[in-house]
């Protein structure tokens, strides 16, 4: 009767999803490489025209929240729990610094007539056209994944002002920790490709 | 011993909402099962339905229009829907903790929201029919069409979605049971060969599931906000799109064909009353199907304008992957070979497996060598192979392990007869319908068109007839296993079929617990000394008597 679960498998679990995740990204990431070595210049004039100033803020701003996640992890098992909502209150933060940045860099895309579908891309060369394309469509799943990121981490910090995550029951937050980590890495991977290459 | 049906209801949820709550694997089980019925007859009728249009040349009972929409409904269904959940998701879900000595999968609660994703799924399907029109793109979705078509093709690609989700999800689970709650005095060489199948199948669907939801995604996106990145004026190549679209439809034929190949290796060996050929090699080609089974997608695309090294590295890879399979035929046949026979239901679904999905490997390897390819790409030989693979290959064994696990799930044997008959009329009309789409299609009848040339005229017709069968058959076959539920008198013993995996040392139907007691793990799953020792034919029971 092995009824009994250890927590380990519930990691590996979430290591299985988040392979998933990497595999998601990788998809548009071969996209990416293929038509990088179609049309190399083009991407290279597209990533000048992207703003180096978001991007490095936003990559700070995301190393800082890891940060906060792992510091908040280590923090409940030594039930620090004060600690450790701040935290995950850090963490919330960033991620919702990140998307305001994130939106402001797209409005001002936007005003310069630089959107999916838009006259300048149409007409424009190819190339730059594939290049914002997908750099919207990698970004804005990466911020859909930050929105969901934050939204486990909101789950986990009810649970910590609960005490339902407490060192011996902390699943829950240890797997919205690693997925917060993935979402950061994958960042890591979106920042040089697109705002970089030169 | 109350069995899992009587399980205690909490208040507020009896009767059928404590279904709708259960993490029960065998309760979620038998959930899938009928919720997997249900749409493979809608399936079916559809399909008699393409078959009635193409019967007389002309239009028949459907338009151009609405045939689209039919053979695109029905094939999304019949893959999205049945032939990929339905193995792993019925009697995975049933007996591979069971095979494993363990109380549950290790995520019952993820569980349920895989068959309630499942549900979503399907029903988003269907309400895709009801708003602008049912997609016409075919269940591959293929761009620009798909991107250009008026029809509700986001709606339906939305569905197959969450589909895909629900089926990764499964295999997650699968792998984590798998991995950690093994009976403590189990090691991996005494696994079940259906749990191992499910296992190398677990493993293709979390590598690559997630491709295709990518490129579902993107299509979505480009319906949306029109990006441009398949779309050659703008700088897109349309040929990417196949390349993801097969990077994981191409595996997804092993997902679909491994955990059958791995229902036909539990009821070989049973039936035949001796130890499985070649264990080892069995397993080890079930994890090489798995890794080569990855690399070929692109034998799909020799006409879409690929070079010509990778029309030939892609052939070669194909003719490569034919080898795993042929190792596990060759085992289930040397398994046979001086056995000690016993024929029942399940074996002659079996063996019509064998027969079939064997037609179907080997048409298979005339679509993999591309100068032939060229000749029969997108005919009617296509759509004969790819039945003889996934409906008498997945299809054959689906029905094999309904009738082998039947009475183990419900505690109620069938009527063997009406079991034999509806056996033979599903073969002979599978023959009857798909043999001549092979001559069809090497005549040049294109697939996917709703009317013909008058020289395919003759072959349609003799074609219609044999679906006919077929589906009286598939009829047939399921009133026999429904009613063998109303009748008291046909309670099925513990173990009717002789069999030794952990499933048969347990109570029919299996209680809550599946264990009172820490089961007793052979060194070697098909061992049979025990029951060869009491001589062939004398476990099964009567199908009368039930005794
Ligand atoms: C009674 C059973 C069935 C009948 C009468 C039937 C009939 C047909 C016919 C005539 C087509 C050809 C459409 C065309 O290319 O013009 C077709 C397509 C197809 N069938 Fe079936 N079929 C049956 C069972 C199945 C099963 C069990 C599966 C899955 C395992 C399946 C999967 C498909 C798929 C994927 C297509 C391709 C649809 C497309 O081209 O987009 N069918 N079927
Ligand atoms: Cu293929």
């Amino acid at each position: 009767m092995t009824a009994h679960t250890d927590p380990t498998g519930k990691k590996l679990g979430m290591w299985l999803f988040l392979y998933t995740e990497i595999v998601l990204f990788g998809g548009l990431f071969v996209l990416y490489a293929v038509y990088f070595a179609g049309y190399t210049e083009d991407f290279i004039a597209g990533a000048k025209e992207l703003d180096l100033f978001f991007g490095v803020v936003n990559t700070i701003i995301l190393l800082i929240s890891s940060f906060c996640v792992a510091a908040g992890v280590t923090a409940v098992q030594k039930a620090h729990y004060r600690i450790a909502l701040a935290g995950l209150w850090g963490a919330l933060a960033c991620g919702a610094i990140f998307l305001v940045n994130k939106y402001i860099e797209w409005g001002h895309k936007f005003a310069h007539g630089i959107y999916p579908g838009s006259d300048r891309l149409v007409d424009g060369p190819g190339g730059q056209n594939l290049f914002f394309g997908l750099y919207f469509v990698t970004t804005g799943l990466h911020g859909l994944h930050i929105i969901i990121g934050m939204t486990l981490l909101a789950v986990s910090l009810v649970l910590v002002t609960r005490q339902k995550i407490t060192p011996k029951n902390n699943a829950m937050l240890d797997n919205s920790g690693l997925y917060w980590h993935l979402v950061d890495l994958i960042w890591i991977f979106i920042f040089p490709l697109f705002y970089l290459v030169v | 011993m109350t069995s899992f049906y009587q399980t205690p209801e909490p208040a507020g949820f009896t009767g059928i909402r404590s279904w709708l709550i259960t993490f029960d694997h065998k309760r979620i089980a038998l959930l899938y099962l009928f919720s997997i019925l249900f749409w493979f007859l809608l399936a079916v009728t559809l399909g008699g339905l393409i078959r009635l249009e193409l019967m007389f040349p002309g239009k028949t009972v459907l338009g151009a229009q609405m045939y689209n929409s039919v053979f695109t409904l029905h094939g999304v269904i019949m893959i999205f829907l049945f032939i990929i959940p339905a193995l792993p998701a019925i009697f995975g879900n049933f007996f591979l903790p069971i095979h494993i000595g363990a109380e549950d999968v290790y995520f019952p609660r993820l569980n349920l929201l895989s068959w309630y994703l499942y549900m979503a799924g399907g029903i988003v399907a269907i309400v895709s029919l009801f708003s602008d029109g049912f997609p016409d793109t075919g269940w591959t979705f293929y761009v620009p069409f798909s991107i250009s078509t008026n029809t509700n093709v986001s709606t339906a690609v939305f569905a197959a979605f969450i589909l895909g989700f629900s089926s990764m999800l499964t295999g997650l689970n699968f792998i984590t049971t798998i991995h950690k709650m093994r009976a403590k005095t189990m090691g991996w060489l005494q696994l079940p060969l259906f749990t191992w199948s499910l296992y190398a199948t677990a493993w293709v669907q979390l590598l690559a599931t997630p491709v295709i939801t990518i490129t579902l995604v993107l299509v979505v996106v480009e319906r949306l906000f029109n990006v441009g990145l398949f779309d050659p004026a703008r700088g897109g190549d349309p040929i990417l799109y196949q390349h993801l679209f097969w990077i994981y439809s191409h595996p997804a034929v092993y997902i679909m064909i491994l955990p059958g190949m791995g229902v036909i290796s539990e009821i070989i060996p049973v039936s035949a009353r001796k130890s499985i050929f070649g264990y080892k090699a069995i397993v080890a080609s079930s994890l090489a199907i798995a890794i080569a089974g990855s690399l070929v997608w692109a034998h799909h695309m020799y006409t879409s304008g690929m070079s010509d090294t990778a029309v030939f590295v892609f052939s070669l890879l194909t003719f490569v992957v034919a080898i795993p399979s042929a190792i596990k035929v060759f085992s289930w046949v040397a398994t046979l070979y001086k056995g000690a026979i016993e024929m029942t239901p399940p074996l002659l679904f079996s063996l019509c497996f064998i027969y079939l999905f064997s037609v179907g490997g080997l048409t298979g390897l005339v679509l993999g060598a591309a100068g032939a390819n060229i000749h029969v790409h997108d005919t009617h030989f296509v759509v004969a192979h790819f039945h003889f693979t996934m409906f008498g290959g997945t299809g054959f064994a689906f029905f094999a392990a309904l009738h082998y696990w039947w009475p183990k799930m419900f505690g109620k044997m069938y009527d063997f007869k009406k079991a034999y008959i509806a056996a033979i009329l599903v073969t002979v009309g599978f023959m009857l319908h798909y043999v001549p789409m092979f001559v069809l299609g090497l005549q040049g009848m294109p697939r996917r068109y709703y009317d013909y040339l008058p020289q395919y005229a003759a072959g349609n017709f003799f074609a219609g007839f044999g679906a006919l069968f077929m589906i009286a058959g598939i009829g047939l076959m399921m009133v026999n296993l429904l009613t063998s539920l109303a009748r008291e008198r046909t309670a099925a013993a513990d173990d009717p079929w002789g069999g030794v995996t952990l499933e048969w040392t347990i109570p029919s139907p299996p209680p809550l617990h599946n264990f009172a007691k820490d089961p007793e793990v052979m060194d070697y799953p098909y061992d049979f000394t025990k029951v060869a020792a009491v001589g062939p034919g004398a476990a099964p029971m009567d199908p009368e008597t039930g005794k």
